[in-house]
């Protein structure tokens, strides 16, 4: 009996250990997405805001200093987003493509460049991580409640507050929004920075929580899982919060499953598991599994006659 | 209000707005470049001598710019058709996979003058067949290629693990790598240098995409559909079916980055060849304005940085290669995103000298 | 609720162009407090605009906007909601994911939180249907409602706002005559609550139902101010329409050939149920012009892409030829054209050229398959060229370089090359829509003649227009169009425009 939950409490702490920046980044893209902003470059900004995270704490000493040096990298690029897509009305994709190709690049380049170890950090030690708060080993630190905290947060705002229902109405019809004598630049910037704050908090967290210093390339897609997170829950917080849980539940497992063999079935494919995510999100799009309907002016730079 | 970006004139519209936004990208590269502390015209420097010293490094630049032409082309080419191909990278990574399996299924058999072209040829098949799924999923079932093709990108790369892990692996090989290619199979390459008959295969691509695109009725209706759904409507083309040859088409010539790399260079089937050329391929396209002539001159471009990066790197240990990948990003970001950002600026200024 | 008085609006001199199109040509009009004011013209004439400009929604170039004597600023719609000023938007300005109460209170949430906003609105919802009868389930979402239904949320919204002046853009354009009439009953419900309401409309029935004082404009000028009791349907319509000059056709009697295209019980509805074409049945003889008059929006557009095969229909038959199609057995454009038929689209610009293409590729849009311009599966270059100076000689399009963007050329230049290639690969049946919109004077005479010429060819043409002098000087036969129905044929000698245009108000059947 024992043995059962030891098993389902590790299962159900790694998952959540995965899920952690699934879930922050998941919220940060809905408020984007309600917003009419597509945010393709949540793994650039993930990325980039990881690398600070770890290089502040590495230098200050200090983990906070980190999460903020993340929030703070996340949202110059948000800035940036929102600069290109809002008042440039450029291409919203290519804006996050670039986004997520400077972010690779310029972690490497300016890791290298100031701590001269290939791209990674120093290893960070003590006070420079964020440590579990209540169960040790188990690896609950504060932005895992973070992370939790944020779904309700996400969902009251978005269904309770006149915000939310502002940000709701410019992703489906920015015109509506302008006729009723609003703006609709502010409030998308609001959505992209907010956007921007919790990819930034998710960074943080991949480096001075889940990892002891920032390496190459560590989000290695999860900003494109939280996308898919996204997709999958339909652009709602809750069900998009059961997605992430579902696609750190799949990675806990794939981790298990390595060179076992299940009856009947033979060995599975780590790789099958870990594109489980996409191939999800793939069924989702086509419409063979429900029908995922994005916000309406998604994508769409608004443009007013004059 | 902010008014409507009205037009420039023609001349300042091909010229000028995409030069300032290729020396916006480079003022950054040059401020990132001094920030971490080094003269940046001194980079400068060692980047030009990196790219163009040497027979040996011209070679690299040509070998580099080989892979950007195929997949800028690539990107053009659905650009063209009014789709966003992101998905380069997974398309480059299944071509490889093709002409690799032909390969190692007939490179025993078939002479050099067959396997060549068989292999070739498979790389387009299977590249095609990698971007004609999303472009499936967008003609019929409604959903975007930009996130479909993203999507594509990662179950590649599981797939070729997986393959390379379980099934392709050579006999008794630690690395996950297949057996090598027999010489039929290899492409003539240059001695001591990655140059390879690829290169005449991209030139060739430049020059059947233009002819594809501007002398053919197909190309014209792509354009078409590219330009103007609703004319393309009105002038009877179905836009399912030419949804499905660009995606096609852009599939097929990302996949020949596996020509060059499996064929060219690694004479086997390795992990990660694209190497970010599918990402990469964007900028190309950005910088060439979606035409060959200008993807060749911006491969070129491409191509210099990457090697002439490397170099840098080797010259200045404070720098690594991935500068070349900030440029690019930074190129697509000013070129593409950015776009517009110089424009007001450009009427005042044109305004006011009129 | 306080009760306000409805100020007096004016508009002066207003001025207003997109781009090299003057749309607004110095107007000034006076919109009386607690009556309905009428804004009647036909499409174009520049009257949404004009009400865009006092909303904010655009800014006029010149000229002031006033309430109660003082010039006010409207830079943007806030500040026409702060001077009660409302509108309801031809295109509903509704979320459809939105329920009727979140649609309400956007942008007047009355606090940070939704509850208090959602639950205050809940009772003045109550209050205003009670008084004005517009009665509506609050928690419904928009998208569930009827067009009918929606725009009356519309006009809560608007009075929720507080609004005491209302402007309905074309508020029938979209509705059944039942529900037309259920909104005429609101319209004088709000005026003896002492609401101001505006009505804009090219539908000359509504003016004399509901409007107390009407205003006529045509071509972006005011020409004519009428109080509705001293005037009348015949005389508005005249006043709308106006009395051009008739551009008088050298033309011969038509030899009527035997028939190449006929539509029987032709019916096309939309995918949200709204019947576009309602049994529509016509016939095509080579060698006539068929007219079609109507306003913009009666289903003419839609036959036109029926009868080109570019939308395929709901119901009934359609012959070209020898071939016979139906809702299950449609034609394609393509296919359509090697039947010979061609097909001068109604917007050439969004349909019938690529305005970033050189004109010599805009010459063969539709036929590039076709040889001489496609040979061995490659375009030639120099056919195509020579294809386009060819026709930019014979009708005269100027600058005769077809290696120039077409976006370049004017419109009156572009139609010609349109219609060029679509005459020149001598069609059995040519569908033209809107000849000569856009097109300048010069240029129509020109496009007139070409018509004349393709008939007496033994074409079988069909002209599709809202210029009713055009229909009436090409035209062998005139069908009138209304609400995707042909209520009407006449013979263009015992036709005139008033009469027509009581028939395209759908004030009379004949």
């Amino acid at each position: 009996m024992d043995e059962v939950f030891s098993f389902v409490f590790l299962m159900l702490a790694s998952t959540l250990r995965v899920a952690t920046p699934l879930v922050l980044c998941a919220m940060g893209g809905l408020f984007s997405e309600k917003g009419g902003i597509v945010d393709v470059g949540l793994e650039g900004k993930m990325l980039m805001a990881a690398f600070f995270a770890a290089a502040t704490a590495s230098v200050t000493g200090s983990a906070w200093a980190g999460v903020a040096a993340a929030v703070l990298a996340a949202e110059a690029l948000a800035l940036l987003h929102g600069l290109a897509c809002i008042t440039y009305r450029g291409n919203q994709v290519v804006s996050g493509v670039a986004i997520n190709i400077v972010a690779a690049g310029l972690t490497i380049v300016l890791g290298a460049a100031w701590f001269a170890r290939g791209g990674q950090t120093p290893p960070l030690v003590g006070d420079e991580r964020l440590l579990p708060l209540f169960l040790p080993g188990a690896g609950d630190n504060v932005l895992v409640y973070a992370a939790l905290l944020s779904v309700p947060v996400t969902w009251w705002i978005i269904a309770r507050t006149r915000f939310g229902l502002r940000l709701r109405a410019v992703g489906e019809m920015p015109l509506a929004v302008d006729a009723a004598g609003l703006s609709v630049a502010w409030l998308r910037y609001r959505a992209v920075l907010l956007c921007g704050l919790l990819a930034g908090l998710a960074g943080a967290y991949l480096s001075i929580g889940q990892n002891a210093g920032f390496s190459r390339d560590m989000t290695a897609g999860q900003g494109f899982i939280a996308l898919a997170a996204i997709i999958f829950g339909k652009w709602r917080p809750w069900p998009a919060f059961g997605a992430c849980l579902v696609f750190g539940l799949l990675d806990a497992i794939a981790i298990r499953l390595q060179g076992v063999r299940l009856p009947g079935v033979g060995e599975v494919p780590v790789q099958l598991v870990q594109a489980m995510p996409y191939l999800l999100a793939m069924f989702l799009l086509a419409g063979f599994i429900g029908r995922a309907v994005a916000p309406r002016a998604a994508g769409v730079p608004y443009v007013k006659e004059h | 209000m902010r008014p409507a970006y009205g037009p420039l004139p023609a001349w300042a519209e091909i010229t000028l707005l995409p030069l300032i936004n290729i020396v916006l990208a480079f003022l950054v590269v040059g401020a990132i470049v001094a920030v971490i502390g080094v003269d940046p015209l001194h980079a400068l420097r060692l980047l030009v001598v990196g790219a163009l010293g040497s027979p040996e490094s011209i070679g690299y630049t040509l070998y580099y710019a080989t892979n950007f032409a195929f997949t800028g082309l690539a990107v053009a080419v659905a650009f063209h058709a009014g789709l966003f191909n992101i998905g380069g990278e997974g398309q480059a990574y299944i071509g490889g996979l093709g002409c690799g399996l032909a390969i190692l299924a007939l490179g025993r058999w078939l002479p050099a003058g067959l396997m060549i072209p068989v292999g070739i040829a498979a790389a387009a098949l299977f590249g095609a067949a990698w971007a004609a799924v999303p472009g499936w999923l967008q003609a019929w079932r409604g959903s975007h290629v930009v996130i479909t093709t993203i999507m594509f990108n990662f179950l590649a790369s599981a797939l070729m693990v997986y393959l390379m892990v379980n099934v392709l692996i050579a006999p008794g090989s630690m690395t996950p790598q297949s057996r090598g290619f027999e010489p039929s199979g290899q492409l003539p390459a240059l001695p001591g240098s990655p140059l390879n008959l690829s290169i005449a295969l991209a030139v060739g691509c430049c020059f059947a995409v233009w002819v594809f695109l501007w002398r053919t009725p197909w190309g014209y209706a792509l354009r078409t559909m590219g330009h103007n759904p609703e004319a393309a409507v009105y002038a009877g083309t179905n836009l399912r079916r030419m949804t499905m040859l660009a995606m096609g088409l852009s599939g097929a010539l990302a996949g020949f980055v596996g020509v060059n790399e499996l064929m060219g260079v690694h004479h086997r089937i390795v992990l990660d060849f694209p190497a970010g050329y599918g990402f990469a391929g964007i900028a190309v396209a950005l910088m060439g304005r979606n035409h060959p002539l200008g993807i060749a001159l911006a491969a070129l471009l491409f191509g210099a940085l990457q090697q002439g990066g490397a170099e840098l790197a080797f010259e200045i240990p404070s720098i690594t290669r991935e500068m070349v990948v900030v440029i690019q990003g930074l190129i697509i970001l000013f070129s593409g995103a950015l776009v517009h950002l110089p424009r007001p600026w450009l009427q005042f200024l044109l305004a006011r000298r009129a | 609720m306080q009760a306000l008085t409805s100020a007096t609006i004016e508009l002066c001199d207003i001025e207003k162009s997109f781009g090299s199109v003057q749309a607004v040509r110095g107007v000034s009009l006076r919109i009386a407090a607690g009556a309905i004011t009428g804004i009647v013209g036909e499409n174009g004439a520049g009257k949404s605009t004009l009400m865009s400009i006092l909303y904010g929604l655009y800014r006029a170039d010149s000229g002031d906007v006033r309430v109660d004597g003082r010039p006010v600023e409207m830079a943007s719609p806030r500040d026409a909601i702060a001077h009660g000023i409302g509108m309801v938007h031809q295109h509903f300005m509704l979320i459809d994911s939105f329920t009727v109460l979140e649609n309400m209170i956007l942008g007047a949430e009355g606090g940070p939180l939704l509850a208090g906003g959602l639950a205050a609105a809940r009772t003045e919802l109550a209050r205003l249907a009670r008084e004005y009868g517009l009665s509506i389930d609050p928690d419904a979402r928009v998208a569930d409602l009827s067009v009918g239904e929606q725009q009356r949320v519309e006009i809560l919204k608007v009075l929720f706002r507080g609004a005491r002046i209302l402007i309905l853009d074309e508020p029938s354009a979209v509705l059944t005559p039942q529900e037309t009439d259920r909104l005429f009953r609101i319209l004088r419900t709000l005026k003896e609550r002492g609401v101001t309401v505006v009505l804009i409309t090219h539908k000359l029935r509504e003016i004399m139902a509901v409007t107390d004082h009407v205003y006529v404009m045509r071509q972006g000028r005011v020409v004519a101010e009428r109080r509705t009791a001293d005037t009348d349907s015949e005389e508005l319509a005249e006043l709308m329409v106006g009395r051009k000059v008739r551009l008088d056709l050298d033309k011969a009697l038509p030899r009527h050939g035997k028939v190449v295209l006929r539509a029987e019980q032709l019916s096309l509805v939309d995918e949200r149920g709204v019947r576009l074409l309602d049994d529509v049945a016509l016939e095509l003889r080579a060698g006539e012009i068929v007219g079609i008059a109507g306003v913009t929006g009666n289903g003419q557009s839609e036959l036109l892409q029926v009868l080109a095969g570019i939308r395929p229909p709901s119901g009934g038959r359609l012959t070209v030829g020898e071939r016979v199609f139906d809702a299950r057995h449609h034609g394609s454009p393509a296919e359509m054209r090697t039947l010979g038929l061609a097909h001068v689209p109604e917007d050439r610009l969004r349909q019938g050229m690529v305005a970033a293409f050189e004109a010599s590729e805009t010459s063969i849009l539709g036929y590039q398959d076709e040889p001489p311009f496609t040979r061995h599966y490659l375009l030639d270059g120099s056919a195509v060229g020579a294809h386009c100076s060819d026709l930019m000689e014979r009708f005269d399009v100027r600058p005769r370089s077809p290696g120039l963007r077409s976006s370049h050329f004017s419109g009156g230049n572009q139609q010609k090359l349109v219609l060029a290639r679509e005459i020149a690969r001598r069609p059995r049946v040519l569908l033209v829509g809107q000849p000569t919109r856009g097109v300048d004077i010069g240029a129509i005479e020109f496009i007139h003649h070409e018509l004349v010429r393709a008939r007496d060819a033994g074409c079988a043409v069909l002209v599709v227009s809202v210029e009713l002098d055009e229909i009436l000087s090409l035209a062998d036969r005139i069908l009138v169009m209304f609400a995707g129905r042909i209520v009407g044929e006449v013979e263009p000698g015992r036709a005139d425009e008033r009469t027509l245009g009581l028939m395209m108000a759908g004030a009379q059947a004949a």
